[in-house]
Formats: structure tokens, sequence, C-alpha cells
């Protein structure tokens, strides 16, 4: 998502004023998305120039203009909605990386770098797991789904960590009983 | 107060001998608090059974010493260790924790009549425990009457009446659906601010895990590394020198 395709979200319950815009973006996103009032409004500049939005009920300040989404821009955010995220994303990941080029230094090089991340990594899950505890229910449902969030990411990475750590414990222990 | 709950100074556990020995634990330095939930973690025959087994006194060291609340178990004759193990500590286990011929609130007031108190004493003790865990309904109906969920909440009762102080339990959720097992997890995590007691809980899961206040990853009978207690805020530091290779 970027912040054009989260505007024309919004715009599409109704008009709204740019200030309206960037708290309603913020909340929608559980706060993981801070954005200025400047950002929202150059890219409401983009969008009308782009013919996505128009101005309804124009006042003499930026403050006082009102947006709405046009043909084209509900045209433009239904294929954003359809669109899937590509299915063969380059596996990129920092994580991963991280590992092997630990690995290349060897294996116990990796195994420590592995045990390590996986501390760090539960260690995140504790914090996450308190912080959502001591909100209670005050948090609102998109702050308690990005926690979901980032702790399913978290434990995905961990049975990650858990499949290397055995197989480097596997090939460590095939590498001692070959050389006896 | 004062002593951890359990401390393990360098402790051994051999089986079998010669060409056939396995070290279950191969050195483990560890201190476990009085009042934390500590969640043990590392692939299946890393030694996560023999440790709670030790901590608890059913089984003993080949090497090294295991203190609980600050007594050196070996240092104690058996007459004393079985009586610390029926008056401290509790066990729960992944399943066939209760016996089948013995009511739920039976099952609970057995320790404390096996210390030598009599049913009538025992009952409303075991009762409060039950209440404790939720479980307030039916309490003379036989083990088999009760969901999995359940079975698990009166093996907690048991492990926890008449105020014993350290839970050893070793994958208590294995057997149950994930929203049962999450909510007993919820239930040992409260233990601890409720009643003071210790809490040792082995798990395969992050988010069971998630809930202790230290976890400690084992691998081939060693620690490997713990997570620290820090504030939520305060970000935890990786000494830097041991991930230069
Ligand atoms: N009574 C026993 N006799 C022989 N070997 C044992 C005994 N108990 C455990 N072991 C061995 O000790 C190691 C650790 O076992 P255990 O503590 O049960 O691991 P975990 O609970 O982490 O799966 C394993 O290799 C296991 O086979
Ligand atoms: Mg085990």
């Amino acid at each position: 998502m970027t912040v054009r395709e989260g505007l024309l979200a919004l715009l599409h319950e109704g008009p709204r004023h740019g200030y309206q815009l960037k708290t309603e973006f913020e909340a929608a996103t559980g706060g993981v998305w801070p954005l200025n009032v400047g950002q929202v409004y150059t890219t409401l500049d983009r969008l009308e120039r782009d013919g996505l939005v128009r101005i309804t009920g124009a006042g003499e300040s930026s403050a006082q203009k009102v947006y709405e989404i046009t043909r084209e821009g509900t045209d433009e955010l239904g294929a954003w909605w359809e669109a899937v995220p590509a299915e063969d994303p380059p596996p990129r990941d920092e994580l991963m990386l991280k590992v092997l080029m630990a690995i290349e230094h060897g294996h116990q090089h990796g195994l420590r770098v592995v045990t390590r991340q996986r501390t760090e990594l539960l260690a995140l899950l504790q914090r996450k797991r308190r912080e959502r505890t001591a909100a209670g229910d005050t948090g609102g449902l998109a702050a308690e789904l990005v926690t979901e969030a980032l702790m399913a990411r978290a434990e995905a990475d961990l049975r990650w960590l858990d499949r290397c750590e055995a197989v480097l414990v596997e090939q460590q222990s095939n590498r001692t009983k070959g050389s006896k | 107060m004062g002593y951890p709950a359990v401390q393990f100074s360098r402790v051994v556990k051999a089986y079998g001998e010669g060409e056939t020995e396995v070290r279950a634990l191969d050195g483990v330095d560890l201190t476990i608090p009085t009042g934390e939930l500590v969640a043990v973690m590392g692939p299946s025959g890393c030694g996560k059974s023999t440790l709670l087994h030790l901590a608890g006194g059913l089984e003993h060291p080949t090497a090294g010493a295991v203190a609980v609340n600050g007594r050196d178990l070996s240092a104690l004759d058996a007459a004393r260790r079985a009586a610390l193990r029926r008056d401290e500590v509790g066990f729960v286990f992944q399943r066939l924790n209760l016996i089948a011929s013995l009511t739920a609130v039976e099952n609970v007031a057995l320790p404390l009549e096996l210390g030598g108190m009599s049913a009538k004493e025992a009952r409303p003790l075991a009762v409060e425990a039950l209440a404790s865990v939720g479980l307030s309904q039916q309490l003379d109906r036989f083990p088999d009457h009760f969901s999995g969920g359940q079975q698990q909440r009166i093996a907690i009762a048991r492990a926890v009446v008449g105020g014993r102080g350290l839970l050893l339990a070793d994958e208590p959720t294995g057997s149950l659906d994930s929203r049962t097992a999450d909510e007993m997890v919820e239930l040992l995590a409260s233990l601890p601010s409720r009643f003071g007691a210790t809490v040792v809980l082995v798990t395969h899961e992050p988010r069971f895990a998630s809930w202790a206040d230290r976890v400690v990853f084992m691998r081939d009978g060693q620690v490997v590394d713990q997570t620290r207690t820090t504030p939520p805020d305060e970000p935890v530091v990786a000494p830097a020198d041991e991930l230069v290779p």
C-alpha cells in the first residue's frame, strides 16, 4: 500500500478534509504509519492532477478544502483491492540474509547467530505480549491486529530459525562422525 | 525468601555408561528466581524433561548440584527429599495426570492426604485450589467426565494445592486444542502474581513462551541462551563481540 492508495480508500467512504484524512489514515493503520499533513496535501495534489480526486466546497486555505473521489479514482482503488502481492517476492529478507552470511563464516558462527536471533525474536514476542496485556481492550481493533501480525511474523521467523539450527546441528554431527 | 526457587550448578545427568553414555544434561548452570514464569525451549531430546525431573527431585544429578529454595537436594536424606517433593513441588505433564478412580476433588486432595492430612481437612483446601483454576462445579465427578482442558486445570490445582510454590509443567498443552491451550498458559502465567508461585513451563510454542518472564533455550544438554527480563521499553542489547567471527 502507498499513501495514495490509503487516501483513495478513505475517500471512497465520503468527502473529507486533508487533516481528517491524516487522522483517519493513522488510526486505520493502527499507529504504525504516522503521516505529516504536508505529505497528505502533496499526495492529494497529485491525485487531483491525475483526476482521481476533485475538490468540492473549496475554501480560501487548503485546510478548508474538501476532497472527493472521482470515477477514475474509484476504478484505480478497485484495481488495487484486486491486486495480489506478487506471488514470488524476491527472497531478500534481512534475517535470512544475515543468517546465510553468518553460515558463510562457518557452522559455529552460524549457530551462534541463529541462537542470538532467536533469543531476540522471542524477547520481542515477550515485549509485544506485555504491551498487549497492559493495553487490555483499550488499544482498539487495528492496534490489536497489528500486534497479531507482528507476533505471527516473529513466530514464523522463529520456526525457520529452529529449522536452521536443526540442519546446522545435523551437518555438524555428520561431520564429526565422518572424521572418526 | 532470598533464595532462587531452583538453582542448577554445573549439573551433569548421564544415562548409560561408556560407549552408550548419553549426557541428557551436560554442564547446566541455571537460576530460576522465585515468583517467575520461566519457559524452557529446545529441540526434542535436548534435555528439557530431564531438567524438570532434576528440579523436582525425581532424579539425581550425575555431577553438580541442584538446590530448591536454597536447599541442596543431594544433601537431604531420602525422607526429607520426599517431603520436599510432596510439600513444595507440583508436576503437570502432557497427559495422564489424574487418577481415574478418584474424583476431581479427591485427586487434588491426594497430595495433602499423603502428607498426613485427614480427608476432612484436605477437602476444603482442594476445593479452594480448584476454584483458583476456575473450577467450582461437579467436583465429585471422575476425571473422564471433564474435558481435556478441565482435566489439565484439575492437574494444576493438584500441583499448587496447599500452597506449594514450585510448579513444573512439561508440555502441558500438548494434547489440547489451540484455544484451550492458550487459556491454560494464561492460567499458568497468572500463578506468579496471584500466589507468588514459580512456574517452569516446557513448551515448543513461541506464543506460549512469550508469556514467560524469562525464556531459556537448550541444545544438546546445555543452556545456550536466555532472554533477559527487561522493562518493556528498554532495548535488549546483544554483546556484539560474541557475534563477530
Ligand atoms: N531414562 C533414560 N534412559 C536413557 N536415556 C534417557 C533417559 N531419559 C532421557 N534420556 C535421553 O536423554 C536425552 C534428553 O532427554 P529428555 O530430557 O527427555 O529430552 P526432551 O524432554 O528435551 O525431549 C535424550 O537423548 C534421551 O534419549
Ligand atoms: Mg520431554
